[in-house]
């Protein structure tokens, strides 16, 4: 097994294609226990720890950047208002925030517990692939294709992630047994929209990628009070969470059940769709 | 493969390290410093938590390569004293898990340390003040411990926090 270490991007997009059975490594949540438990013996490690474009993010005119690979816990935990409400990092490496530079939490696995997915298709977001071949962008939305599988191409890395500018209150809710370190039973996003008066949703951990649920999504945008963010009827806001549940494909498995899944599910959307109201209300959408 | 690093404020290098091996293991079974625990090698207990370049990190989650050039700082290096077969006293925070009676059969506890150190660090020592049970629980929650409870870890998270800025008053 060969180790290499690229210190610019364009030596990585060299070597991921000179060594497309090779694996990138950056916080090692999903490659290092493969590696450990003997599950999987890649031709190569590329370690993308020192390529300092994958470690940097900042602001462009309409998007937050963000760095798919991010070593150092806190660097995505800068918080400004209007912005996207990630979980806050808490510093450790693997950090439990979803850098999805992180093995299991970046959207290049696509792994359905990923903890980055929900708010990417919540926002809209778009991810940014990059080969020697040139470079290309992907809506998180058109971006998992099925279980473990997404748009990348074996000779891609994922260089960007762009969050658009948020319009409105961001939520980002999580079951798990702890707050570090372990994967949810099930989360959920939602993202408010007031000036394309949008609602966006995403499910983690109940389906074989990462979901939205348009239904919710539809039923909101005609629901709600766009001018005053004026509260929502009980009924309303029942109907929400149930049409949340329903777009979850959740299987049992040591985590939860499915029945616990989907009812986890529907009281997070109420929740998040409560907050999110008192915050569009309030006018601003604060930081966590 | 041949990686230099600094571990507890010496370089070393360790040999015929296998490309895909952990930092955790060039630690243990190249190096000598058996004080970082292996216990899931799926960075999902803590055991293994060691300071990365400053960073608190679950070591079996590092490839080995990944440490070339890095600082890497483990429970050992949190003894007071030089080393080097120097008298080696206890740090605060060992000292105080001691006393707490917060160690039982220890395979959690060099990652506890690590990790105390760490959150004793950003709020003691950065002159905010002691931390508070939720505050010490959301630090440690990355921490499987099998056998105490968590109370008397806590009790001696308190205890350490308490001393620290003692030492940080008095010696000011
Ligand atoms: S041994 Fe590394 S987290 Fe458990
Ligand atoms: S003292 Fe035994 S695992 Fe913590």
């Amino acid at each position: 097994m060969e180790f290499l270490r690229p210190s610019t991007l364009v030596e990585a997009l060299e070597a991921r294609s000179a060594h497309p059975d090779g694996v990138p490594i950056m916080g090692g949540t999903d490659v290092m226990v493969e590696l450990n438990f003997d599950k999987h013996r890649p031709s190569a490690l590329i370690d993308l720890t020192r390529v300092p474009e994958l470690t940097e993010w900042g602001w462009t005119a309409t998007a937050r950047v963000w760095a798919p690979v991010s070593p150092t816990p806190g660097s995505s935990s800068t918080c400004r208002a209007g912005r996207p409400r990630w979980p806050r990092p808490r510093g450790r490496w693997p950090p439990p925030d979803p850098q999805p530079g992180h093995g299991r939490r970046q959207p290049g696995r696509g792994l359905p517990a990923g903890e980055a997915h929900p708010p990417l298709l919540a926002t809209d977001a778009e991810i940014e692939l990059a080969s020697v071949r040139g470079t290309r962008r992907v809506r998180a939305r058109d971006f998992y294709l099925s279980f473990r599988t997404t748009a990348l191409r074996p000779d891609e890395l994922i260089t960007a992630v762009l969050l658009p500018e948020a319009a409105g209150p961001q939520q980002f809710a999580k079951i798990g047994t702890r707050n570090a370190m372990v994967i949810a039973v099930t989360s959920f996003s939602l993202a408010l929209d007031s000036e394309r008066r949008a609602v966006g949703t995403g499910i983690g951990s109940a389906g074989p990628t990462p979901l939205r649920s348009e239904a919710a999504e539809e039923f909101l945008e005609g629901e709600f009070d766009w001018e005053d963010g004026r509260p929502l009827s009980e009924a309303v806001v029942r109907r929400f969470g149930e049409l949340v549940a329903s777009a979850s494909r959740p299987i049992d498995d040591q985590r939860g059940t499915a029945e616990y899944r989907r009812h986890a599910l529907s009281v997070m959307a109420r929740r998040a769709l409560s907050w999110s109201v008192t915050d569009y209300r309030k006018g601003s959408a604060r930081c966590a | 493969m041949r990686v230099n690093l600094n571990v507890n404020g010496e370089d070393v290098t360790a040999d015929n390290v296998w490309p895909g091996e952990s930092l955790l293991y060039v630690l243990r079974e190249r190096l000598g410093l058996p004080g970082s625990k292996n216990a899931c090698e799926q960075g999902e207990c803590g055991s293994c938590t060691v300071y990365f370049d400053g960073v608190t990190a679950c070591s079996c989650m590092i490839a080995a390569g990944q440490a070339e050039g890095r600082e890497v700082r483990t429970v050992e290096g949190l003894a007071e004293g030089t080393g080097k077969g120097g008298d080696r006293t206890l740090g605060v925070v060992q000292e105080a898990f001691v006393e707490a009676g917060a160690v039982q059969c220890g395979f959690c506890t060099p990652g506890l340390l690590v990790q105390t150190d760490d959150l004793l660090e950003r709020t003691v020592g950065a002159g905010l003040g002691a931390p508070g049970d939720a505050e010490i629980r959301e630090a440690l929650a990355g921490n499987l411990c099998r056998c105490t409870g968590y109370e008397k870890i806590i009790d001696a998270v308190h205890l350490a926090a308490g001393r620290r800025a003692e030492e940080a008053g008095s010696g000011s």
